[in-house]
């Protein structure tokens, strides 16, 4: 028997509406009543959570681990360490892999290295083969072997016709779609939002309506299948407001955020930094407020980073030339803590714990993201008001291309707990 | 003299201070007068090395750095892209410090994606000069064409240009805004609709569509040259309609002011964005702009060139 207690934390459980200074007691890797404590012998192991905030383990339902295929950029493994440093106990990877996991073997072999991580990884697989977007991956045998849902992020499929038949079919199967808005034409070679920036750097333009075409095709489709379709990583005022209208309808669409894009806009890509170069692009201030306004108002419901590892020799390139993407998973929840609840007080820590915790456990249909007695011990210690800079060569990620090293944050995960160990601490 | 200048490098104009481009231009004087003399070379970079670096393929400009470095008694080198070891997958970074290992002083860029100058020479002693980075910036054209307005013209401030043609593509008109908008030109951008966004009055610049409203204010026209390649068949319906509503046509040049000066980037493609006559004409100033060219690369080379040792 193991045994651990967390002593004096404000314990913010959200899936049971729990807000109090509390102890915490886990018994062989569960979440276990406090009345049992008086039975165990030895008595636990004691953690002091004084003026720390004590929650369900983050779940970061978009990261790419770039495993199997680009070992280089990250390992399944090094990802793992990379979350479990910026508080999540679970990570969703995407398929965008080599080779791509739209077959239960790659699949297989992903859940193989993903026992030996240490945080909970779990795989997504692709809707289309090779995230062609010209015939179906085997979606239901990907369910089989275990992905949460299905997505060509990285990709998009541009064929309405084989993404309304993906959603039916993944309704049939139980699992959601996920899925990166991009009209390719739309978007063709743009590599920063198209506006004053572009215009002024003579930068290809990433147009915004690029993004929204794709939104509004996702909600029609989500409509007509009657299935959940979520939007990665959305960057635009015209998405939030698309998705309001719909989610005010009652369908089933739903919407997600990355920090890079609350905490920048295209001003930052004048220094042709290839660091400020990701998938959708950086945008304007008035797409920035309307973000905002979305995560306040519950338009957008998910938190997530798009870890998107890559080699610095890849990144050091011409900017038309670099791939797309930055790391995440060691400064997101800092970040947002720092500009949802510290700096524009959109909404408070209980909520920014729900957007991490119930909102995407209920969206894949997640056994996580609570405290409830008999769960799993997966658990985050957070403190609300630590400062704090970010060093990007800290990193337990494999790579360092981040724009925010240096960046001065405040509030930052301190201990990570997955099925009742400790995996890491500050 | 030199406190006037401190550059290593000439990336841009939208970086450059009115005070900065009229230094250029004053000091490009001096060295118009040295293309005129019967021995037309000078001392100014004896013993440097300069690198005409084309990732992108260019015959003008390249030939234009080419002679203004070796009137500067510079050694030069020329290296295209399909013969650099970037066709054989090494980056760019790497080619060009291998360059800078090999002691090259003056490193002139040409590259087809936007910021790769400053890409370099934030990671190069030597000096960079932009010769033309994707649509971003071509800084030593913009020059030229400003010291052939002011040379024409006596000034700049106050003066009306017209640019016409593919703006969103061109780091020309870009560099040719940044510049005219800092001396105090007036600047109105013509062309189609489509490649030429309203966004650009943001720049502090007009924007028309007409262009006949347009060519009896003008004091200077600028025409860039069009063209319809695959990835501009979706931009406009094609060179026809382009020189019908948009081609300075000889009937459309007799709108133009008697002292107007029609200029052109070249290469031109004569019956399409202009018709020969009118490029061959009085008001045309097309080859005073190839010779100012040399004169303003000699002055921005003497410059940075100066500052990188």
């Amino acid at each position: 028997m193991s045994a651990t207690i967390i002593r004096n934390g404000r314990v913010i459980d959200p899936a049971n509406k729990r807000d109090e200074i509390a102890d915490l007691l886990i018994v062989d890797g569960k979440i276990t009543p406090l009345s049992q404590l008086s039975t165990l012998n030895p008595q636990p192991d004691e953690i002091d959570a004084s003026n720390l905030i004590v929650c369900p383990g983050l779940i970061d339902m978009h990261v790419h681990l770039r495993e199997p295929g680009f070992g280089h950029k990250e390992t399944i493994d090094s990802g793992a360490r990379a979350a479990a440093a910026g508080g999540f106990t679970t990570i969703v990877c995407m398929p965008n892999t080599s080779p791509v996991a739209d077959n239960p073997s790659t699949i297989a072999w992903i859940r193989n290295r993903a026992a030996g991580a240490c945080v909970n990884v779990l795989p997504t697989g692709a809707i289309s083969k090779g995230l062609a977007g010209e015939e179906l991956a085997p979606i239901g045998s990907l369910a089989q072997a275990g992905v949460v849902a299905i997505t060509d992020d990285g990709h998009c499929v541009q064929n309405h016709e084989l993404m309304r038949r993906a959603v039916e079919y993944a309704r049939m199967v139980g699992v959601p779609v996920l899925d990166e808005c991009r009209d390719y034409n739309l978007v063709g070679s743009g590599v920063v939002n198209e506006g004053y920036w572009s215009t002024l750097l003579g930068l290809p333009g990433w147009p915004a309506v690029g993004e929204e075409v794709i939104v509004m095709r996702n909600i029609l489709l989500a409509e007509l299948c009657d299935h959940q379709v979520h939007c990665l990583h959305l960057t635009t005022a015209g998405s939030v407001r698309l998705l309001r209208e719909a989610r005010g309808r009652g369908v089933k669409i739903s919407g997600e955020v990355c920090p890079h894009h609350i905490a920048l806009t295209d001003e930052a890509i004048q220094s042709f930094d290839t660091n400020y170069k990701m998938n959708p692009p950086l945008r304007a201030q008035v797409d920035v407020d309307a973000l905002l306004e979305g995560i306040a108002d519950g338009t957008l419901s998910v938190l997530a980073s798009d870890h998107a590892p890559h080699a610095d020799f890849e990144k050091e390139v011409e900017f038309d030339t670099a791939p797309f993407g930055i790391i995440g998973l060691e400064t997101e929840l800092s970040l947002f803590l720092h500009l949802l609840v510290h700096k524009h007080r959109k909404i408070d820590i209980v909520r920014l714990i729900e957007m991490y915790t119930v909102e995407p456990a209920k969206l894949l249909k997640l056994d996580a993201g609570t405290l409830s007695v008999g769960a799993s011990a997966d658990v985050t210690l957070l403190d609300l008001d630590l400062e704090w800079t970010v060093r990007a060569d800290e990193f337990q990620s494999a790579s360092r291309n981040s724009p925010f090293d240096g960046r001065k944050l405040k509030g930052r995960a301190v201990r990570t707990i997955v099925g009742g160990k400790t995996v890491w601490r500050l | 003299m030199k406190q006037r200048w401190n550059r290593k490098d000439l990336l841009g104009l939208r970086e450059l201070s009115a005070e900065e481009i009229t230094f250029i231009l004053e000091t490009a004087d001096a060295f118009k007068e040295v293309g005129t003399r019967e021995i037309k070379k000078v001392p100014a970079l004896r013993g440097k090395t300069l690198v005409n670096f084309f990732v992108e393929p260019s015959t003008r400009t390249r030939t234009s750095f080419e002679l203004a470095a070796v009137r500067l008694s510079a050694d030069v080198i020329n290296i295209s892209a399909s013969a650099s070891s970037l066709a054989k997958g090494e980056t760019l970074k790497d080619t060009a410090r291998n360059l800078e290992a090999l002691h090259a002083d003056i490193l002139v860029l040409r590259h087809s994606s936007a910021g790769a100058p400053q890409f370099l020479a934030q990671r190069l002693q030597a000096s960079v000069i932009n010769a033309g980075d994707g649509a971003h910036e071509h800084p030593t054209q913009a020059l030229l064409d400003l010291y052939t307005i002011r040379e024409k013209r006596g000034t700049i401030a106050g003066l009306h240009v017209a640019i016409i043609g593919d703006i969103l593509f061109s780091r020309v008109a870009r560099s040719n805004i940044f510049g005219l908008v800092k001396l105090g030109a007036r600047v109105t951008l013509v062309g189609p609709s489509t490649l030429v966004p309203r966004e650009f009055e943001k720049l502090g610049v007009e924007v028309s569509y007409k262009i006949d409203n347009v060519l009896p204010n003008a004091d200077v026209v600028n025409l860039l040259r069009i063209q319809h390649e695959r990835q501009r068949k979706e931009y406009f319906p094609g060179i026809g309609e382009y020189t019908r509503f948009f081609g300075l046509t000889k009937e459309r040049a007799k709108l133009l002011k008697p002292d107007c000066l029609i200029m052109h980037p070249g290469p031109i493609n004569r019956g399409v964005e202009i018709d020969s006559e009118v490029a061959d004409g009085l008001q045309s100033v097309i080859l005073d702009q190839v010779t100012n060219g040399l004169a303003v690369r000699m002055a921005v080379l003497y410059l940075c060139g100066g500052i990188a040792t």
